[in-house]
């Protein structure tokens, strides 16, 4: 079950500008009511986007067919759904860049295979510019040499290494790495003496 | 002498199956808890991979998120929330995991449910697809929310693949005063450390104010802990935790329960335990908390009055400004005498039986203010039957509150109990999120349950402490 590796992502950026953009602005609550992902990249934002009346970054036509969406500081914050990267992956973004982002986000998107990575303020500003003012530009997150680079220059991106080894060696989908622990899972289990009915041989 | 060691660093190593070649933990996870909304897409992913679930005995499941409560009869008149209880009942069924579904009489919010039962027990790893997992460490034990993907590991492995986080120390000293409660004091954190101070970090509480909280008062505390972006936040077990267990349908029992104090006890934290980071707030400083903005660090005392974008660094004015614009507040008004439409009374916050007892001590001062919805929802099947037996419900629905079935209800808007339009509510919910309460323009209050209560009955936000 090994996945795709993922070394780099290149493509057009969009620019989403704000901090603390909560999983249920990405993804209305009423969209959850399903058993399934599916349909969701058309609802993606949805209620912002009604509110901004065609002025949201999503419906700006300069960032029509980008892939790689540029965000401000605790993305993704709140609400462990999955449905929120699932509805961003499906209106097409393969990654994020961004100041930092929500923990339970950026696991959800590892396992998706969709990386994030930060950028020290200064250059995710200058990014950000760049990108507005020329949004025909390619930008590339190269994971391989932890950089982002645009017409607004190469820069350092960040991004926990363990995450990064997970994409590169295409490991994010962890089923089968976990299933590789064999026996030592239930070696695991037979220690915990809560597992046990905290038997007396156990009591230490 | 062994070096002395936080309690998160003593289960996270009694735990670890392996370290990842990634550098991440295979943590294998004690009790894994599940519900309709985020479980049913991981069925459907470990179906296609053909695995068994690993550990089905340690899995448990409940209805919660989609629940109508007006009536919990079935089929449920929402074809979609139908649907969803059906796939999970057909899934528990396929792979013998235990239900407690309405006819159980134990269904209910899964954060309200997992203690409740004494399936949460200190000492425990513990994960469920649902942020506010956190709760659960209010009994000692290391417990996160995860996505869809993360069930479908877990369900396939009984284990996760995850990084240790760092451990901040947030000690609560003194004592709280009359009417401040735990939702004011985890409030009150979150507006000192930031919503995103927490990334990176597991959120160990102590300090005499914690310690003098009883259980319930603890899981409030922790259950919002991921709002201040920590996903872990726990409290070293005591005595108080062992009396809450006791006797509980899940907790050991006789001669296995003494054997299990002993072991619980040694999970908490070495006096002498090294911390990544330490805060320090006197509980006398802490007021009750309002919430004014759209997210839960947005908030005030309730003397306090509501800020303007001008008393912030620069870079975070905007953030302010537009949270002020969603809301209609203006600066410099004081945040009491907030007029409000709806009150909500419930949640894995706040949907346990105390804060039902302290709604109804406030609900007794008077009526519901007319033109003011009202909503008050007990947490679990067990809740409401405490609660009917100390005749709270008859306090709530003589003071004209709508008493109603439990399940999550307006806090997350994916049943039918909505804010509709620009309506405002004084909500003893977790998020004051644009949408989050089912209306995209609807806007939330975030405070205490006694706080709603006395907000419905005066129609506006009013400071509990001149009524009790």
């Amino acid at each position: 079950m090994a996945e795709r590796k993922i070394e780099r992502v290149a493509g057009r950026g969009c620019v989403l500008r704000g901090n603390d953009i909560d999983t249920d602005r990405i993804i209305p609550a009423r969209y959850l009511r399903s058993i399934t992902f599916d349909g969701l990249g058309e609802h993606a934002f949805e209620d912002d986007r009604a509110q901004a009346k065609g002025n949201h970054a999503l419906d700006d036509d300069r960032f029509a067919g980008a892939s790689i969406l540029i965000v401000g500081e605790n993305f993704g914050c709140g609400s462990s759904r999955e449905h929120a990267p699932q509805a961003l992956m499906r209106f097409g973004f393969d990654a994020f860049i961004g100041a930092s982002f929500a923990e339970i986000f950026a696991g959800n998107c590892t396992a998706l295979g969709l990386p994030c990575v930060t950028l020290e303020p200064a250059d995710l500003a200058a990014l950000m510019d760049s990108v507005e003012l020329d949004p025909g530009q390619q930008v590339v997150i190269d994971l391989e040499a932890r950089t982002v680079a645009s017409r607004a220059g190469r820069m350092t991106a960040g991004i926990r290494s363990g995450t990064r080894r997970q994409l590169l060696e295409g490991t994010w989908n962890a089923t089968a790495v976990l299933l590789g622990a064999g026996d030592a899972i239930e070696c695991t289990a037979e220690r915990l003496p809560y597992l046990h009915g905290f038997r007396s041989s156990q009591g230490g | 002498m062994p070096t002395p060691k936080s309690l998160l660093d003593k289960i996270w190593d009694l735990h670890s199956v392996r370290e990842l070649p990634d550098g991440q933990t295979q943590l294998f996870i004690g009790l894994h808890l599940i519900h309709e909304v985020t479980s049913p897409q991981a069925f459907s992913m470990l179906d296609e991979t053909g695995l068994p679930v690993r550990f089905p005995e340690r899995t448990f499941a409940t209805v919660d998120h989609i629940m109508p409560t007006d009536s919990q009869l079935r089929p449920l008149s929402d074809r979609l929330a139908e649907q969803m209880v059906v796939a999970l009942e057909r899934s528990c069924r396929q792979h013998g995991i235990t239900l407690f579904d309405p006819t159980s009489g134990l269904q209910g919010i899964v954060h309200v449910i997992g203690p409740e039962l004494g399936l949460t027990q200190p000492g425990m790893t513990i994960a469920c697809g649902d942020s506010h997992t956190s709760t659960h460490g209010a009994l000692g034990a290391i417990a996160f929310g995860i996505g869809s993907s993360q069930v479908r590991d877990l369900l396939a492995t009984q284990c996760l693949a995850v990084a240790r986080p760092k451990v901040r120390r947030i000690e609560v000293t003194g004592e709280l005063a009359r009417g401040v409660y735990a939702k004011d004091v985890i409030l009150t954190i979150i507006r000192r450390l930031g919503v995103k101070g927490g990334v990176g970090y597991a959120y160990e509480y102590g300090g005499k104010v914690i310690e003098r909280m009883s259980v319930e008062e603890r899981l409030t505390l922790c259950n919002m802990s991921i709002e201040g972006g920590a996903r872990v936040g726990y409290v070293n077990p005591d005595a108080a935790t062992f009396d809450y267990l006791r006797g509980r349908e899940f907790a050991p029992r006789g001669e296995a329960f003494d054997r299990a104090v002993e072991w619980w006890r040694g999970v908490s934290s070495d006096p002498h335990a090294s911390y990544d980071d330490r805060v320090e707030l006197r509980g006398s400083e802490i007021d009750p908390t309002v919430t004014w903005g759209i997210n839960p660090g947005q908030s005030c005392g309730v003397t306090e009055s509501i800020p303007s974008p001008l008393q912030y660094p620069e870079k975070e004015r905007a953030s302010v400004a537009e949270a002020l614009a969603f809301m209609e507040l203006r600066p410099g008004e004081p945040i009491a005498g907030t007029p409000i439409d709806v009150a909500f009374i419930g949640s894995c916050t706040n949907g346990r039986i105390s804060d039902l007892r302290e709604a109804a001590r406030v609900a007794k001062t008077g009526r519901v203010k007319p033109g003011v919805r009202t909503l008050v929802v007990p947490g679990s099947q067990a809740v409401a039957r405490q609660a009917e037996a100390e005749g709270l419900d008859e306090i709530f629905r003589e003071a004209g509150f709508d008493w109603r079935e439990p399940g999550c209800s307006m806090c997350l808007a994916m049943n039918p109990d909505k804010l509709v339009g620009r309506e405002i509510s004084a909500s003893s919910s977790n998020r004051n999120f644009k949408g989050r309460q089912g209306s995209p323009r609807g806007r939330t209050l975030l405070m205490s349950p006694a706080m709603v209560a006395a907000a419905a009955i005066h129609g506006c936000v009013v400071d509990v402490r001149e009524i009790l």
